[in-house]
């Protein structure tokens, strides 16, 4: 068995001829939640999508514990049931109800019976708190509660890992906390989560690693205190002035 | 001289509802349009019995085909025409090229000529019934046009959808059937509505094929009787309270809509 859940190797991204990407490595324990930070444009956003291949590298390997996503056969679709994903826009799809959206990946790719993937929707719903809301639709919820169900639409398929791409980025500062209050509760369970985010209460309660990104490359990476309290490189420095 | 803005769009689709800035008025331009037509409708029979009593009993069999003639072509030119979107989109390069190739073929060929090619130039090769012909060209003709509605409509759809369904494990085809194109509805069914009024319209065109549609109808019994101005008057006047209230009616689903979507 493989220590790592997620092992990235000199992974590199072109668009064009702009380098996104650039020999990045990274390795996550099981287990271990991981916050990637970085000024726009660095990369955390492009490292995160070629994780479940919504981008495929130029080069380099990525590994989910011994499943490389980026074999030329891999089963991708096979991988990515694994691999929950909360967008920065939530993505629910609007014109199904709350817990339809929950529901629709189990009945449809793991052909889960409809009774059974419900009673699966209503247990997530309620763990992310919105018990009472499996009969609306996405557009009658606010930010917070539209993340939250995206959150349990993504552990619906009991994914080994969950990405956040700036799950709440696109939320209100009132609405921040509700869910983060969840992402904090997935990480004492011990899921393996790869967060990108700026949300430093989040990674000093819950962060095992921080990953400091700039132009396409992994700069620093350390325990939130090495990271925010003593940064070694100058790049890390400034943009923590930047955003403190 | 005004100054033209060089940004400004000029769209006029054929169908939808005209803006009128006294559209809340009882003299908009549509009250006076629809009823003054309906008012004559009725009143004309009355007054004057002999013939425009016997040219309203004569069309109504012309109504129905021309009613059956659009709802057979619009329903069959949905279904080509999600195909031929979905072609429009696909990243299958000879699939992309051949719904491209249909739609610059029926765009750039008159739906007067198509109907002829399908019923007298194929009819060498298979004869068809007249009205299975005019159904056919209706539907290959407007195929091509719902076709870009389609594509418009599944474009229209966020790309996040789409990620979100991947990301779930999904296939693109399960993406597309069970996320994207349920999604199109909401978006297409104004212009598809357009679409069906300029179909009522331009079914008019398969009189020529002796199919007893209202204009034909309306011809026949003008032939025989040689009252052309009653008769195409009558005529002119079905269509126009038909088409009329067709617009409006899309024009109401349209706004029901914008306020649905908001919530």
């Amino acid at each position: 068995m493989a220590e790592h859940r997620i092992l990235i190797k000199d992974a590199c991204k072109y668009f064009g001829d702009v380098k996104a990407l650039n020999n990045a490595n990274l390795e996550i324990k099981p287990g271990e939640v991981v916050l990637v930070i970085g000024p726009s444009g660095s990369g955390k956003s492009t490292m995160l999508r070629c994780v479940n291949k919504l981008e495929s590298v130029t080069s380099g390997e990525i590994y989910i514990d011994d499943d490389c996503v980026t074999a030329p056969g891999a089963d991708i679709r096979k991988i990515r049931e694994d691999v929950g994903m909360v967008f920065q826009s939530f993505n629910l799809f609007k014109h199904l109800t709350v817990l339809r959206n929950i529901t629709l990946a189990l009945t449809t790719v793991k052909k889960t019976p409809k009774a059974e993937a419900e009673e699966i929707g209503r247990k997530l719903l309620a763990r992310v708190g919105l018990a009472d809301k499996e009969k609306a639709y996405p557009g009658q919820l606010s930010g917070g509660q539209q993340q939250r169900v995206a959150i349990a639409r993504a552990l619906a398929m009991n994914p080994r890992v969950m990405l956040f791409d700036e799950p709440t980025s696109a939320l209100d500062p009132e609405m921040i906390k509700e869910v983060l209050d969840v992402m904090l509760d997935l990480a004492k369970e011990g899921m393996t989560m790869m967060v990108v985010s700026h949300e430093m209460g989040f990674a000093k309660a819950a962060a095992d690693k921080v990953v400091f990104m700039a132009d396409g490359e992994i700069i620093e990476i350390g325990s939130p205190e090495e990271i925010f309290d003593n940064p070694k490189e100058e790049r890390t420095k400034t943009f923590l002035q930047h955003i403190l | 001289m005004a100054e033209v803005n060089k940004d400004t769009k000029i769209e006029v689709t054929d169908g939808a509802l005209i803006p009128d800035q006294a559209e809340n008025s009882i003299f908009s331009a549509w009250n006076i349009a629809f009823f003054g037509a309906l008012i004559i409708l009725i009143i004309l029979p009355i007054a004057s019995p002999d013939p425009y009593r016997d040219i309203l009993k004569f069309i109504p069999d012309g109504i129905l085909t021309t009613f059956k003639v659009t709802i057979l072509s619009i329903i069959f030119a949905l279904v080509v025409g999600l195909f031929a979107g979905l072609g429009r989109l696909s990243r299958i390069k000879i699939i992309n090229r051949i719904a491209t190739i249909y739609v610059e073929v029926v765009r750039g060929i008159p739906l007067l000529v198509q109907l002829f090619y399908i019923y007298y130039a194929l009819g060498k090769v298979v004869q068809l019934p007249r009205l299975t012909s005019a159904i056919i060209a209706m539907t290959f003709c407007y195929g091509a046009y719902m076709g870009e509605i389609f594509r418009a409509g599944i474009q229209g759809v966020p790309q996040g959808q789409m990620e979100a369904a991947l990301a779930l494990g999904m296939s693109r085809t399960q993406a597309l059937w069970k996320v994207i194109i349920p999604q199109t509805f909401r978006i297409i069914l104004p212009p598809v509505g357009n679409e069906f009024i300029a179909l009522l319209k331009d079914s008019s065109l398969v009189s020529i094929l002796a199919v007893a549609d209202l204009l034909r109808r309306g011809r026949e019994f003008a032939s025989t009787s040689f009252l052309y101005f009653e008769t195409y008057t009558i005529v002119a006047l079905v269509y126009l309270v038909i088409t009329l209230f067709l617009s409006r009616l899309v024009a109401t689903m349209e706004k029901r809509m914008k306020i649905n979507g908001r919530t």
